[in-house]
């Protein structure tokens, strides 16, 4: 059994490694795109079929990012980037479940030992794919909070003048806020890999281990998983864009008005 | 005693010692989220939503702890 944490490169296009996590993501995006252009083919003023559970989907995913802006204008402009992250990351979460996965493949000589190349490993296992990713949703939010407050006020939040109203503090809050930001990108990379990378490893193991009815709570557990990684990777990406665009001064996100006692 | 052995035993280590904090955090959290939707079942869905997004914060700790693991035992 073969647990790599570098996703394993299964030809050379010149000198660029193709590596099997990388077909796997053109083989989402490909599907992704023959599925949008079925919907938008059996489009109907009455929807029906797959129309309809496209709708379903989109409705979901924009009454969720209601939920958190609570403003239909700033929901328009994300929602594009939201549930793209949201639904190209669910696909290749998923595609884990495949039978096959880890299993078939190619034997290979690697430093003298044989070891077997797989060819389907799920594209959110390899830190490439969960790393660019992070770095659309960072400077997305970037851009976002920029044009909404413009770069001078944005910039603002995070270089304060020792000067201005917190004094020395504020400069320094305004340090850590910046390395806040970056620390995101990590924790975003890292958080998606190590849940999927973990999930493929188990399922390796316990299909290695009892192949028969003992995997399917893992499966279960797995399909969960990739959607509630999805789900938090789109919902953390919308949470700090709605306070990228919060002006100064306005709360931080949905506030809950306060009771009377 | 030879590297491999002491690889093993750090990385059980690490995700054991790793994986404690989390699951203290996490049951914490979940504790407080259900008081709160009892005292107001209304919120219920809000106050879910916002236990799950806090849930991944915490979980993603152990899953660095995991992947620590991972790279002790195998790389």
């Amino acid at each position: 059994m073969n647990i790599s944490l570098a996703a394993e490169p299964i030809f050379h296009i010149g000198s660029f490694p193709v590596t099997n996590t990388l077909m796997v993501s053109w083989v989402v995006l490909a599907a992704l795109v023959v599925l949008s252009v079925a919907v938008r083919r059996s489009m109907r003023v009455v929807p029906a079929g797959i129309h309809n559970a496209a709708e379903a989907v989109i409705e979901f995913l924009l009454n969720m990012v209601d939920g958190v802006t609570n403003d239909r204008e700033k929901t328009k402009r994300f929602f594009p980037v939201i549930a793209t992250i949201f639904i190209a990351v669910v696909a290749s979460n998923w595609i884990e479940l495949v039978p096959g996965l880890g299993s078939i493949g190619f034997y290979e000589m690697k430093d003298g030992v044989r070891e077997l190349v797989p060819f389907i490993r799920s594209s959110s296992a390899d830190l490439n794919f969960t790393a660019a990713i992070a770095l659309v949703s960072f400077f997305s939010v970037q851009a976002f909070g920029m044009m909404s407050l413009g770069v001078g006020q944005y910039l603002g939040k995070f270089f304060v003048w020792p000067w201005k109203k917190p004094y020395v503090i504020g400069s320094f809050v305004g340090i850590l806020e910046l390395i806040g930001e970056f620390s995101k990108i990590i924790s975003f990379s890292f958080r998606l890999f190590g849940n999927i990378f973990a999930g493929e490893v188990l399922l390796l193991v316990v299909g290695s281990l009892v192949p028969y009815l003992v995997p399917l709570p893992f499966l279960g557990l797995e399909i969960f998983v990739g959607v509630v990684q999805a789900l938090v990777f789109s919902m953390l990406t919308l949470v700090f864009m709605t306070i990228a665009t919060a002006a100064h001064g306005e709360g931080e996100g949905p506030h809950a008005p306060a009771g009377v006692h | 005693m030879d590297i491999v052995a002491i690889k093993s035993i750090a990385a059980a280590f690490a995700i054991a010692v790793g994986g404690f904090g989390p699951a203290l955090a996490i049951g914490a959290l979940a504790g407080k989220a259900m008081e709160s939707i009892g005292r107001n079942p209304e919120a219920a869905s809000k106050i879910q939503t916002s236990m799950i997004l806090a849930t991944a914060f915490a979980e993603a700790i152990a899953i660095y702890a995991f992947v620590m693991a991972l790279i002790i035992k195998f790389v």
